[in-house]
């Protein structure tokens, strides 16, 4: 038979056979991911997304160093209950400037993709030191050490040149403030405060986010980084059927 | 070396693979049809799929499915029946008087019920799974209010604008530092934390005896009284608390009251209002009111 005399000789062929295995293997990304970069209406418009300021990319890497992704997802998905609990789903251009993104896949503590302004700099400080003194039934880890850690700063304008080479659009200006910017806004009553709003907006939130204003520390970047989570953009506050439009 | 004329097996005498691995024949047993059949049954499932659901992508677009239909679409329907579903109850929490609702009580176990879900999801992090805080967060059963009468109107302005949040209507507090910014001396510290301990009757600390005391009196009257009032018992209007009841927000030991004094404190509560729907804020602010001390 034709197809059997085909079999056997690709079979038979070990380049042959791994081309064939890779050809069949990307059917799915072909399918499923290809079209996305064609077929532009399954990414939402934002015009008015704001970047992550370099405390706030800080407070990111420490959340990735620290795992974070493992047990908290930053994904609301199009699910009644989800919606209801934490707020509208999110939208694919809710990650415009996630590199890498950070959605998750697992929830052994709840979703932070709209934890920002949720609740207090205060609260979020005593929960990251000890979990338990809060919430009583947390089983989350101990990060304490985070609020002694000086923040490494000195390098976060080679962080900001990373993300715009992956097409986050930071200014060679920003990647040159990048170290003073980070202070600045962990120090609010500093002299370079006016200089993080005028490249990163009004909006940014410029306090010290760990209740210790001498110095920055990991707990700073952490902080304004859960404090920013959601709130880069107003888009998904539009039609969506959140809690808020009933 | 295999053949493909399989032999008959000469026990069972059916057919074998032809594939023989030292002496041992394999039966050519086929694959069950049921086997097939499911796999038909999946073809053609995914097939109606293709046809009902937006499924394949095209370059610039994708097909749209008869249906018209997709998961966001799916779950604004679910949200919006499900909010029409409780209409019956919901709209006369929304109609009536926060009182004549608190008055009802079949109405108010439909409050609590929801009420209890949405504390949980959004309060319990600071004020605790039972309301009853914890240092730097209120107790909500103790009815120690810092704003307003504890009325479900108060509560529910509370719940929407905040206090110190970053809402422009925020209620705004402050207890201002001090020690640290240099209003007062350790010594008039020592005697004003006396004087206020003195007040609700707590147990003097080392070295609190009348004079100091009274000292701090003095102390309190120049420095205290316009925020918290003359008789200490706290500003509603001001979010300044009553020191003269058992409920102390950080700490009652004179350390804990040294630290506020010297350093000051301003407390934070989000503003709800963009997250919460009206109705929700009311519910939580009916389901607050209604707190009552749980059982020690």
């Amino acid at each position: 038979m034709a197809s059997e005399f085909f079999h056997r000789k690709v079979e038979r062929n070990t380049i042959g056979f791994v081309l064939a295995i890779i050809g069949v293997a990307s059917i799915g990304g072909i399918v499923e991911i290809a079209p996305l970069f064609t077929i532009h209406e399954t990414v939402e418009e934002a015009p008015d997304m704001r970047l992550y300021t370099p405390l706030e990319l800080a407070g990111r890497n420490i959340y990735i160093r620290e795992g974070c992704y493992a047990c908290h997802s930053q994904m609301i998905r199009t699910l009644r209950d989800e919606v209801e609990r934490y707020g509208p789903y999110s939208l694919a251009v809710e990650s415009k400037y996630d590199h890498p993104m950070l959605w998750g896949s697992k929830r052994t503590g709840p979703d932070l993709a709209r934890i920002g302004d949720k609740y207090s700099d205060a609260w979020h400080v005593r929960h990251l030191i000890d979990p338990r003194e809060v919430v009583p039934e947390s089983i989350m880890p101990k990060y304490g050490w985070l609020a002694r850690t000086e923040l490494r700063t000195a390098d976060l304008g080679e962080h900001l040149a990373a993300q715009r080479a992956v097409g986050v659009p930071y200014t060679p200006e920003m990647i040159e403030n990048a170290t003073a910017d980070a202070y600045a806004q962990a120090t609010p009553d500093s002299a370079g405060a006016g200089g993080v709003t005028e490249r990163y907006g009004d909006a940014t939130q410029m306090r010290v986010f760990d209740g210790d204003a001498a110095r920055v520390t990991e707990m700073d970047a952490l902080v304004a980084y859960l404090q920013i989570l959601g709130r880069l953009t107003e888009a998904a506050y539009g039609e969506q059927p959140t809690a808020a439009t009933e | 070396m295999s053949s493909y004329t399989g032999k008959p097996d000469p026990v069972t005498g059916r057919a074998t693979t032809g594939h023989e691995w030292n002496g041992i024949e394999e039966l050519e047993t086929p694959i069950p049809r049921l086997v097939f059949f499911f796999l038909g049954a999946a073809f053609l499932f995914a097939v109606i799929c293709w046809i009902l659901y937006p499924t394949w992508p095209l370059v610039w677009s994708y097909t749209r499915g008869v249906l018209g239909t997709d998961q966001r679409s799916v779950v604004t329907r679910q949200v919006e029946e499900a909010a029409a579903e409780r209409s019956a109850w919901t709209a006369r929490v929304m109609d009536e008087s926060p009182a004549d609702v608190a008055a009802d009580p079949a109405l108010m176990r439909l409050v609590n019920e929801a009420g209890h879900t949405l504390f949980v999801d959004n309060c319990a992090a600071c004020h605790g799974t039972r309301a009853t805080g914890g240092l730097g967060f209120p107790n909500l059963t103790a009815k120690a209010w810092l704003w307003g009468d504890g009325s479900p109107e108060a509560i529910e302005e509370t719940i929407r604008i905040g206090i110190n949040s970053t809402n422009d209507d925020t209620r705004a507090s402050q207890m201002l530092a001090f020690g640290r910014d240099g209003v007062l001396d350790t010594q008039k510290i020592d005697a004003v934390v006396a004087y206020v301990r003195s007040l609700s009757g707590l147990k003097p600390a080392a070295g609190d005896d009348a004079a100091r005391i009274e000292a701090g009196r003095q102390v309190f009257a120049d420095n205290c009284a316009s925020c918290h009032g003359e008789e200490a018992k706290g500003n509603r209007d001001l979010g300044a608390p009553d020191l003269t009841d058992a409920n102390w927000l950080y700490g009652s030991d004179a350390y804990s009251v040294f630290t506020t004094v010297y350093g000051g404190r301003q407390g934070h509560m989000p503003h709800w209002g963009a997250r919460l729907s009206p109705l929700d804020t009311r519910i939580l602010a009916l389901y607050v009111h209604g707190l009552t001390r749980p059982a020690q």
